[in-house]
């Protein structure tokens, strides 16, 4: 395999030296040979500002150095000629499973869901397998950055913000800890509830109140716990209290400083969630709020943004509108909500630019559908500074396509992320590939 | 309830106030871009519709209608066939009939359910035949049905003219369940279900061929001895071995739910040992890798667009499949399977032209006429061509733009879906509820208590089969 890959480097060094404009050579590229990129004569679109009709990004030390129409290539630079391309950042996919799961149905390769209610002390990044098939395959059609999401609890765990490109998780990690994921306890049993006799249904309205007091208790032990802790760091004279890892990882959730990503689908439950973000002072996200739109003007004034998604999911309710779930957005944009995508899952990840794009036809402008897949996302979950736009000093992760990221037939030609050019082959093509030239 | 049968006798009301006056006219559909899946694609073209058929097809300078034609204006949009899926579950009040390997007794026409809020919204998103089908818990499933999505009309007018018959068989993972203890239907102490594995699946299939002829030869010798006038003793009706009989007869088609190369050659080697044909092969995750073979014994392929990793035996699919099988020389079809996808079968079909390099008619042809042809309904429906059935689609845009929409779906030349109408009718539908809502908080307490619904053991649908599939999301 290395000698593979060195003989590669090898051919494409040669090829450098008689050609001018380079191709990528397919392996990784690592940090010691990464250098100095230069995409010219592209489309940029930089998301955040002006599109540049013709212009050059240079990429340095995994950062985008420099962007714009009159910039120059620098001499050591690798260069990727753009003529008819377009640079867009990578797309973000606010939430997934990718890298906790393999193959839905077996049980051995999924680790999504840890036992018991509360779980904040799960860390999504630590159980990520970089070399996950399904990595490659979701990074298809321009996504270099996904929220990785623990899933199925009333606190599933901490979501974790990873790069679709590394050796490892800890080189996959943009932002380890994102925030806490939690699941709302349900409100019946979905579509097997009228066929229950009274008393299951009347349990698990129980069950559910019983939940959401556990769940209040659970974050006033935490305040509570920050209080003790905060006190004998002042006063070393007062008892020393065993570490308590429930509470413990509750303590930045509490005091405001890691969002938790609530996911709720009723109007009823997501009334409940706001209620408990305001009485605890907890950063709320939405995830999933189906009935976003009813308690739209609540979210705009106490500015809390909803994660959207898969857009194609089918309505839940039999007199819902029949494209609620694709003209959600719009609504959500028209009355000032802020919103991102996510498709919710791992092996469907490359579809995120078609979720988007579906919205778009569905009433949401396609400029604010792009944006809520590259900047929005980086805004919500705080590291906008870092990326979802073409900006200089942002990390160079980015796709050069033959069109608009969104649209079914165009193609990602070329993506970075970190700076590092990523291979856009996977199982899919390798398996296509192989089969048909079968004899 | 009350609340759905309110929607559904609006929507009913809308239906018939637009199909009142398209019953007999003539309707004139012009200046369009005609993707006919047969012929090509004609720019400022006309469809003239008929009795509900198209009567011509062509540039709008050769297209002339009558003076009281009504007229649809399509300047901008496209028109294509309606969209046939070819693997359905919608519609239906069960799916599996689990409790044996072999039902191929049961009848889907037996279950169908018109009032299904699916039928609509598949319409919406210009789908006008399904191909709802017996789930795939069986090695041998039952017999399908096929519908045209006339929303708001009985069953029995959805029922394809003339239906050709189909029967469902399933191979692979799902039919092996109930004969393993992790299983989703086992109940503590239930017993388990002969087959658990790929061997057993291909034992039961050729147990009920067998049991076929042998039943098959007592009828021919029972029906000789008639001949003869002597008076025999008639065999024992037995529904099951009639309709496996029917198969080997060529008057029932197989359509068979597979994931792997080795189960697909399997039911080939079968077919040819027993002398039946496979008509079109279901899913087929794996086609691609035994594309030569299908092709050689003259199978269909229907298979979904970009589905994978939701189970084992989905691990090696591919979004190229499609596209492969499609170059190998196989009936190709995409299909929905779920309720989700059966809503955009066209962006279904888009990705096969990103993933597998397909012409836009090559794709358009996977959700239209090769399905057709997979079912046998193509001299109906499937293309746009003089004679055909108005089962018509117009989108605002190119269908395999990520922009584009449905915005009117006609079956017959009857409009089922209009975009417009559907935004109007939200209005009223509001306003109705409002005001059915106030009623009953003034009646408060007045009516009667609801009696609480018989427990009933709902049987599992194919997605909870399937678990994992992407229109659930993951738990």
């Amino acid at each position: 395999m290395n000698k593979h890959r060195t003989f590669q480097f090898l051919f494409a060094f040669l090829l450098a030296s008689f050609v001018a404009v380079l191709m990528i050579p397919s392996p990784r590229v690592t940090a010691q040979q990464a250098a100095v990129y230069a995409i010219r004569n592209a489309r940029i679109v930089t998301v955040t500002g002006q599109t540049i009709e013709r212009g050059t990004v240079v990429i340095r030390d995994g950062k985008i150095a420099e962007v714009g129409a009159s910039v120059s290539v620098p001499g050591n630079a690798k260069v990727i000629e753009g003529r008819g391309l377009s640079v867009y950042p990578g797309l973000i996919d606010s939430g997934t499973t990718l890298g906790l799961t393999e193959v839905g149905s077996v049980q051995e390769t999924r680790d999504t869901t840890e036992l018991g209610d509360f779980n904040p002390h799960m860390r999504a990044l630590v159980a990520v397998n970089p070399h996950s098939e399904l990595i490659p395959v979701a990074r298809a059609n321009g996504v270099t950055t996904a929220l990785t999401s623990p899933t199925g609890r009333l606190m599933s765990g901490q979501a974790s913000l990873i790069n679709l490109d590394g050796w490892t998780w800890k080189e996959m990690a943009l932002k380890p800890s994102v925030a806490l994921a939690m699941e709302w306890p349900a409100a019946a049993a979905g579509r097997f509830a009228a066929f229950l006799p009274p008393e299951a249904t009347q349990n698990l309205a129980q069950q559910r109140e019983r939940q959401l007091t556990a769940l209040r208790q659970k974050l006033d032990d935490a305040k509570a716990y920050a209080q003790a802790k905060e006190a004998r760091e002042k006063d070393k004279s007062l008892p020393a209290r065993p570490t308590d890892f429930v509470l413990e990882a509750l303590i930045p959730v509490v005091k405001g400083e890691m969002p938790v990503i609530i996911t709720a689908s009723s109007e009823r439950d997501i009334k409940g969630a706001i209620e408990l973000a305001d009485k605890y002072k907890l950063k709320l996200i939405l995830r999933d709020a189906d009935d976003a739109w009813k308690v739209a003007s609540t979210l705009k004034e106490k500015n809390i943004p909803v994660i959207i998604g898969p857009v194609t999911e089918v309505p839940r309710r039999e007199d819902d509108d029949y494209d609620l779930q694709y003209s959600h957005a719009a609504k959500l944009y028209k009355a000032g909500v802020r919103f991102a995508f996510q498709t919710s899952d791992a092996a469907y990840v490359r579809n995120l630019p078609f979720q988007a794009g579906t919205a778009a036809a569905f009433g949401l402008p396609k400029d604010e559908a792009l944006k809520a897949v590259t900047i929005y996302p980086a805004q919500i979950f705080g590291v906008d500074k870092l990326v979802g736009s073409i900006e200089p000093g942002k990390i160079a992760n980015l796709i050069v396509t033959d069109g608009d990221p969104l649209e079914f037939k165009t193609n990602v030609k070329h993506m970075f992320i970190n700076g590092h050019p990523v291979d856009l082959s996977s199982r899919h093509t390798k398996l296509y590939d192989k089969f048909a030239s079968r004899p | 309830m009350k609340k759905c049968h309110l929607v559904l006798s609006f929507l009913l009301i809308a239906v018939f106030s637009v199909a009142a006056y398209a019953q007999s006219d003539e309707t004139l559909i012009k200046n369009a871009t005609i993707m006919t899946a047969s012929h090509g694609t004609i720019e400022n073209g006309s469809i003239l519709i008929r009795n509900g058929k198209i009567a011509a097809v062509g540039k709008n300078s050769d297209v002339k209608a009558g003076p009281n034609a009504k007229v649809i204006d399509a300047t901008g949009m496209y028109v294509t066939p309606g969209l046939i899926d070819a693997h359905s579950h919608s519609a239906l009040d069960d799916v599996n009939e689990m409790s044996l390997s072999v039902t191929a007794m049961v009848r889907m026409r037996d279950v169908v359910n018109d009032t299904d809020i699916n039928i609509y919204r598949q319409l919406a998103g210009g789908t006008t035949t399904i191909h709802p089908m017996h789930g795939s818990a069986n090695s041998i499933g039952g017999q399908n049905v096929i519908l045209k999505l006339k929303w708001g009309r009985p069953a029995e007018e959805m029922i394809f003219p003339d239906m050709p018959r189909t029967i469902k068989f399933a191979l692979g993972e799902n039919p092996k369940r109930a004969g393993n203890s992790a299983n989703p239907f086992s109940a503590p102490g239930r017993p388990l279900r002969f087959p658990a594995t790929r061997m057993g699946v291909e034992f039961t299939i050729r147990e009920a061929f067998v049991q076929a002829k042998e039943y098959m030869a007592k009828w021919d010798a029972y029906e000789a001895a008639v001949k003869r006038g002597e008076n025999p003793l008639a065999p024992r009706r037995d529904l099951k071995l009639d309709a496996i009989s029917d198969i080997l007869r060529g008057r029932l088609s197989i359509h068979a739910h597979c994931y792997r190369a080795d189960e697909i050659l399997m039911l080939i080697n079968l077919a040819d040992e027993l002398g039946f044909k496979v008509t079109t092969f279901q899913h087929v995750l794996e086609g691609y890798k035994v594309a030569k073979e299908i092709a050689a014994h003259g199978a269909g392929g229907s298979t979904f667009s970009d589905w994978w990793a939701y189970k084992m035996e989905a691990f090696d699919a591919i979004p190229g499949n499609a596209a492969i099988m499609t170059r190998r020389g196989i009936i190709t079809s995409v299909n929905s399977d779920s309720a989700d996808l059966a809503r955009r079968l066209y962006q279904e079909a888009a990705k096969t032209i990103k993933y597998g390099g397909l012409t836009d008619e090559e794709a358009l042809r996977l959700v239209t006429l090769n399905p057709a042809k997979q079912l046998k309904i193509d001299t109906r429906v499937g293309s746009i061509d003089e004679g055909k059935d108005a089962d018509l689609v117009i989108f605002n845009g190119h269908p395999f733009s990520i922009y584009s929409r449905p915005e009117v779906t006609m079956i017959e030349g009857v409009v089922y879906f209009d975009r417009r109408e559907d935004l109007k009718r939200r209005e009223l539908i509001a306003k109705e509820k409002k005001e059915l809502i106030e009623r009953e908080k003034k009646n408060a307490g007045q009516g009667q208590p609801q009696q609480p619904m018989p427990a009933l053991p709902p049987t599992l649908s194919e997605e909870e089969l399937d678990h994992g599939k992407p229109d659930r999301k993951q738990q």
